[in-house]
C-alpha cells in the first residue's frame, strides 16, 4: 500500500508540473465544450414564423401576440392550409410553423385542454430544438398567467415535429461526443504517452529491476488518469447542463457509472499503446490515429454513421466510443434506463477486459 | 601552424544569461592550423562559447571574429567558413555514408562532380570504400566518429569546431582520430577541440582551461604543466577545476 | 552471504549483431571490479542480462547464487543499478526521487541513511531543486543514493562517469571504495581506461569478448614487450616516421610522448634513435617506462584484431 501511495504521489507530481498534460487535462474539455456550443447555438433573434390557424379566436391571437412580442419570432406569412407547409419551408426563410387546432379557445376553456403544434425546419437541428424550446417556454408562461384565478388548471399541449429530420439526430450529440473524446484523449494518450515516456527516459528500466510488478506499475500509471478523467467527466455533464442546458433525463448515477467503465476501458488501450510505443512520439501518433480520429469521425459525434459508406460503417462497429455515444444519448437525452443500453454496456465491458488482458499479457517484465 | 595568421579572434567576450555570466570576458587568439584544446569542466562555459564562435548566438559584449568574419554581422559567411561535429549528432543515421556525404557536400553548395570525386577520396582515405552504400546505424562507432570528422571538414572550411568528438571511443580508434585531426591541422585547417580525456589535451598545440566562465590558463601543455608543476594536464585540470564554485 | 556472480559462456545478440560471444567471468563476493571497454563493447548488454532486463541466448549467470532467468524476482531485490542513461525523474526534486524509489523498495530513507549518509550530505543542500537542472555529478550522486537506498547486495554502475568532469570522476570514484568497505559487491563499466587502476579486478572488454580479466597491477606486468615514450618536437611526424620504420611493433601518440615498442625482443635503442635522426628528428628523448592499462588495451585488442 505503501508502494502505491508513493507511486501515486509520483504521478501526480508529473502530472501537475508538466503545463502541457494540465492543459490538455482541464484546458481542452472546457474550450471544446465552449466552442462547440456556441458554435452551435446560436441566439434567437426574428426567426421568421407562420401560423395556421385553425380556430382564429381571442386566445389563439393572444399567444400570437405573445410570441411576437418576444423579440425572438417574427410573423411572415398566415397560411391556409397545412399543405403549404412543406412548400413554405422548402422555400427556407420560414422556420417554423404554429398551428392551432380548429376550436383551440372552445376547448381551452371547456376541456382545459387545447393543442397546438410545432413545426420546425430540422434541417439545422440545433436552431430547431431551441426554437422549439423557446416557444414552448412562452406557451408555458402564458399557460401559467391564464391559470391564475382559475380552480380547475387548464393546459396548452403544445406538440411539435420536426421536418427534414424527424429523428433530431446530432441535436445535443455534441456533449456525449466529447465526452468521448475527452475521456478518450485524456484515458488513453495521457496514460500511454506516460508510460511510453518513462521507456524513453531510461526509468522504466529502473522500475523494471525494482521488485515492483507488472500489475503494480499498470496501477500506479493509471490511477491518477482514472480520477482525473472522472473529474472531466463530472465537467463535462456539469457545464452542458448549466451553460447550455443540456438535460441530463435518465440516472446520473447511470450516467457516471458508464462513464466509468468508458474510462477504463480507454485506459486499457492506452496501456495497450504503451506496450507497442517505445517513445512518447510513437505513442502519441498511435493515440492519434487510432484513437482520436475514429472517435471524432466514425463514432457517429460529427457525421451520422448511416450516411456512412458501407465499410466505414462496418468499422464504427469495432469503435468503442460509437457505444459511449449511444449510450450517452439514451441516458442524457431519452432518459432511459439500463434495459435500454445493456448491449452496449456488454460491450464495453467485453472490450474493457479484452484489452485488460491483452496488455497484461504484453506487459513485459524484461526489456525486449 | 601560421602563427602570424589570426583565424580565431576574441576580445573580451561576455555572454550573461539574467544574472548569470556563462562567459567572463575571454580573450584569446588562434593561428591557422592550430589544434586548440578548449577544456573545462561541465558548467564552465564551454558550449555557450562554441556556440557563440560558431554564429548560433549572440554575445552580450565583445569584439570576435571567426574566419574573419564579424559574429555579429556576418553569420552567414562564417558559417560557410567553418566546420563542426559533435559526439552527440553528426551524421544521419538512416541515410547511407554516400548519402551522408552528398548531403554535407550539398548544404555548402559544392557541385556533383565535386562531391563524386571528394568522397571517393575521403572513402579511400578512411578504407570505407566497401561501406560506401551502408548505412551509418550499422557501423561501428569509431568508424562513425573518424567519418563524421572527415564530413565535417568536406567543404574545406578554415576552422572546425569538435565538441567532445572522441567520446567513449575505443583508445586505438581514439588514436586514429587525432591522425586525421594532425592531418587537417597540417592542411592548414584549424581545429578547435574539446575533451574530456586528459591525454588528448596534451596532443593540443595550445590548451585553454574555463573555470567558472572565466579562462584561468592558456598556453602549450609544457608550459601549463612547468607552471603548475604538475607532471600532466590531469593535474592541472584538477588543480584549476577544484577552484571552482560555479556547482551548478 | 556470498554476493558474487558467475558468469558463463553468456552469449547475447541482437538481429546479426551478437553483442556478447560467450563470456566467462567469476566476480567475487564484495570486489570492486571493472568492466573496461569502449562504447559498443557490450557491457551495457552484459548489465542488463545482470540486471534480469534481457534474457541470454546461450549461457547462463548467477547473482548471489541465484540465476537471472529462473530467480529475477529475488535478484531484484537484491540488486542497485545504476543504468548509462542519467535515469531518474527531472521533474521531481532531488527530495522527491529518492522517496519515491525508497516506496518503491518499500523502506524508508532514514532507516537507509548510514548506507548514503555519505554521498547525500554532498547533494543534502540541493535536495528541493529539480533533478533536471542538476549538474552531471550531482546527478550522478543522486542516482546512486537512489540505487542504494534499498542496501542492494550489488551494485551494477553502467559508465557512472562518462560525461562527468575530471574533478566529479574522482569524487565518484572515492565514494564507490567508501561503499565497498560496506560489503557490497560493485560492478562499474567504464570507457575510461584510467579507471582501471581503481578496481580491484578489471575484464577489459572489446566487441563482445572478454580480452583479459586480472588484477589491473597483473595485466601490466604480463605486457609482452619493452615499451619505450619517445618525445620529440614534432611528434606526429615522428609518429608518421616510425610507422615506416621497419622493426616497429606498435606506435601510439600517448599524451606529451609516443609509446613505441619494437618487433625484436633484444635491440639497440641506438638504432632507433639513429633512424628517427635520419628523418631529422635531432631533439629525441627516449627512455623505458611502464606501461599502463591503456597500453596493455590496445596491446590486446590489436593483437585480436589480428586473429580475426
Amino acid at each position: 500500500m505503501n508502494r502505491f501511495i508513493g507511486f501515486l504521489k509520483k504521478e501526480f507530481y508529473h502530472i501537475f508540473r508538466d503545463k502541457r498534460s494540465m492543459l490538455i487535462l482541464f484546458g481542452m474539455p472546457i474550450v471544446q465544450i465552449m466552442l462547440f456550443g456556441y458554435v452551435i447555438n446560436t441566439d434567437l433573434k426574428d426567426v421568421k414564423m407562420a401560423v395556421l390557424d385553425h380556430s382564429k379566436d381571442e386566445y389563439t391571437a393572444e399567444i400570437i401576440n405573445k410570441i411576437t412580442s418576444s423579440g425572438y419570432f417574427q410573423l411572415s406569412n398566415n397560411l391556409k392550409s397545412i399543405e403549404q407547409a412543406d412548400v413554405i419551408f422548402r422555400k427556407g426563410d420560414v422556420k417554423l410553423i404554429l398551428v392551432f387546432e380548429p376550436d383551440f379557445g372552445k376547448k381551452l376553456v371547456k376541456n382545459s385542454k387545447a393543442n397546438v403544434q410545432i413545426l420546425t425546419d430540422a434541417s439545422d437541428p440545433n436552431t430547431a430544438n431551441l426554437e422549439v424550446s423557446y416557444l414552448q417556454g412562452i406557451l408555458q408562461n402564458y399557460n401559467v398567467e391564464i391559470n391564475q384565478d382559475k380552480q380547475l388548471p387548464s393546459s396548452i399541449q403544445a406538440n411539435s415535429r420536426m421536418y427534414f429530420n424527424a429523428n433530431l439526430e446530432s441535436v445535443f450529440m455534441f456533449i456525449p461526443g466529447i465526452m468521448a473524446t475527452i475521456l478518450m484523449l485524456v484515458s488513453a494518450m495521457m496514460t500511454s504517452i506516460s508510460i511510453a515516456r518513462e521507456k524513453e527516459l531510461g526509468t522504466m528500466e529502473i522500475l523494471l529491476v525494482s521488485p515492483l510488478n507488472p500489475l503494480q506499475i499498470i496501477l500506479g500509471k493509471v490511477t491518477p488518469y482514472l480520477a482525473l478523467s472522472f473529474i472531466n467527466a463530472l465537467v463535462i455533464v456539469g457545464m452542458g447542463y448549466f451553460v447550455f442546458g443540456v438535460p441530463v433525463l435518465g440516472s446520473f448515477t447511470l450516467l457516471m457509472a458508464e462513464s466509468v467503465l468508458f474510462i477504463f476501458l480507454a485506459l486499457s488501450i492506452g496501456i495497450f499503446i504503451s506496450t507497442v510505443a517505445k517513445s512518447q512520439q510513437v505513442a502519441m501518433m498511435l493515440s492519434m490515429f487510432v484513437l482520436m480520429l475514429p472517435t471524432i469521425i466514425l463514432s457517429g459525434f460529427i457525421f451520422p454513421i448511416r450516411n456512412m459508406p458501407v465499410p466505414l460503417q462496418v468499422i464504427s462497429y469495432i469503435i468503442p466510443p460509437k457505444y459511449f455515444i449511444v449510450i450517452l444519448k439514451n441516458i442524457m437525452l431519452k432518459g432511459v434506463g439500463l434495459e435500454y443500453v445493456w448491449k452496449e454496456t456488454l460491450i464495453l465491458l467485453a472490450m474493457t477486459f479484452g484489452f485488460i488482458g491483452l496488455s497484461l499479457k504484453k506487459f513485459k517484465i524484461r526489456l525486449q | 601552424m601560421n602563427k602570424d595568421v589570426k583565424v580565431i579572434k576574441v576580445k573580451n567576450l561576455c555572454k550573461k544569461f539574467g544574472d548569470f555570466t556563462a562567459n567572463n570576458n575571454l580573450s584569446f587568439e588562434v593561428s591557422k592550423g592550430e589544434i586548440f584544446g578548449f577544456l573545462g569542466a561541465n558548467g564552465a562555459g564551454k558550449t555557450t562559447a562554441i556556440k557563440i564562435l560558431c554564429g548560433l548566438s549572440y554575445p552580450t559584449s565583445g569584439e570576435i571574429s571567426v574566419a574573419g568574419f564579424d559574429v555579429y554581422k556576418q553569420r552567414e559567411q562564417l558559417k560557410r567558413n567553418i566546420g563542426y561535429m559533435s559526439q552527440k549528432f553528426s551524421l544521419y543515421e538512416d541515410l547511407t555514408v554516400f548519402e551522408n556525404i552528398r548531403f554535407y557536400g550539398g548544404i555548402y553548395g559544392l557541385s556533383k562532380e565535386v562531391i563524386h570525386r571528394k568522397a571517393d577520396d575521403l572513402l579511400k582515405k578512411l578504407d570505407l570504400q566497401h561501406a560506401r552504400n551502408k548505412r551509418i546505424s550499422s557501423l561501428p562507432l569509431g568508424w562513425k566518429q573518424k567519418l563524421a570528422f572527415s564530413v565535417a571538414i568536406f567543404h574545406d572550411p578554415e576552422i572546425v569546431f569538435l565538441d567532445e568528438p572522441t567520446g567513449g571511443v575505443d583508445p586505438v580508434t581514439r588514436r586514429q582520430f587525432w591522425d586525421l585531426i594532425y592531418e587537417a591541422s597540417r592542411e592548414g585547417i584549424t581545429i578547435f577541440v574539446t575533451t574530456h580525456y586528459m591525454d588528448e589535451a596534451e596532443y593540443c598545440d595550445r590548451v585553454s582551461i574555463m573555470v567558472d566562465g572565466k579562462i584561468e590558463a592558456l598556453d602549450t601543455p609544457a608550459k601549463l604543466k612547468e607552471d603548475f608543476n604538475a607532471v600532466d594536464m590531469d593535474q592541472v585540470f584538477l588543480a584549476l577545476a577544484r577552484t571552482a564554485t560555479n556547482v551548478e | 552471504m556470498n554476493a558474487g556472480i558467475s558468469i558463463e559462456n553468456l552469449s547475447k545478440t541482437y538481429g546479426s549483431v551478437q553483442a556478447l560471444k560467450g563470456i566467462n567471468l567469476d566476480i567475487n563476493s564484495g570486489e570492486l571490479f571493472g568492466l573496461i571497454g569502449p562504447d559498443g563493447a557490450g557491457k551495457t548488454t552484459l548489465f542488463r542480462l545482470l540486471a534480469t532486463l534481457l534474457l541470454p541466448d546461450i549461457g547462463s549467470a548467477r547473482l548471489c547464487d541465484i540465476d537471472i532467468v529462473e530467480g529475477y524476482k529475488q535478484i531484484r531485490n537484491l540488486l542497485g543499478y545504476m543504468p548509462g542513461k542519467f535515469s531518474l525523474y527531472q521533474d521531481l526534486s532531488v527530495i522527491e526521487n529518492l522517496e519515491f524509489f525508497a516506496t518503491v523498495f518499500d523502506t524508508r530513507i532514514e532507516d537507509n541513511m548510514d548506507m548514503i549518509h555519505d554521498i547525500w550530505v554532498q547533494i543534502e543542500p540541493f535536495k528541493d531543486r529539480l533533478a533536471g537542472n542538476l549538474s552531471g555529478g550531482m546527478k550522478q550522486k543522486l542516482a546512486l543514493c537512489c540505487a542504494l537506498i534499498h542496501q542492494p547486495k550489488v551494485l551494477l554502475l553502467d559508465e557512472p562517469t562518462t560525461g562527468v568532469d575530471a574533478v566529479s570522476r574522482s569524487e565518484f570514484w572515492q565514494m564507490l571504495k567508501n561503499l565497498k568497505s560496506k560489503g557490497i559487491t560493485i560492478v562499474v563499466a567504464t570507457p575510461y581506461m584510467d579507471e582501471a587502476n581503481l578496481c580491484e579486478r578489471v575484464a577489459l572488454i572489446k566487441d563482445g569478448e572478454i580480452l583479459q580479466v586480472n588484477t589491473p597491477q597483473e595485466i601490466v606486468d604480463q605486457f609482452e614487450r619493452k615499451l619505450y615514450a619517445i618525445k620529440s618536437d614534432d611528434n606526429y611526424q615522428c609518429l608518421l616516421d616510425l610507422r615506416e620504420f621497419e622493426f616497429t611493433n606498435s606506435v601510439f601518440l600517448f599524451g606529451q610522448t609516443l609509446h613505441y615498442t619494437d618487433v625484436r625482443k633484444e635491440f639497440s635503442l641506438e638504432e632507433v634513435n639513429s633512424y628517427l635522426k635520419s628523418k631529422g628528428h635531432l631533439h629525441l628523448e627516449i627512455e623505458h617506462v611502464k606501461p599502463g592499462i591503456e597500453d596493455c588495451f590496445m596491446a590486446l585488442s590489436t593483437k585480436a584484431d589480428g586473429y580475426e
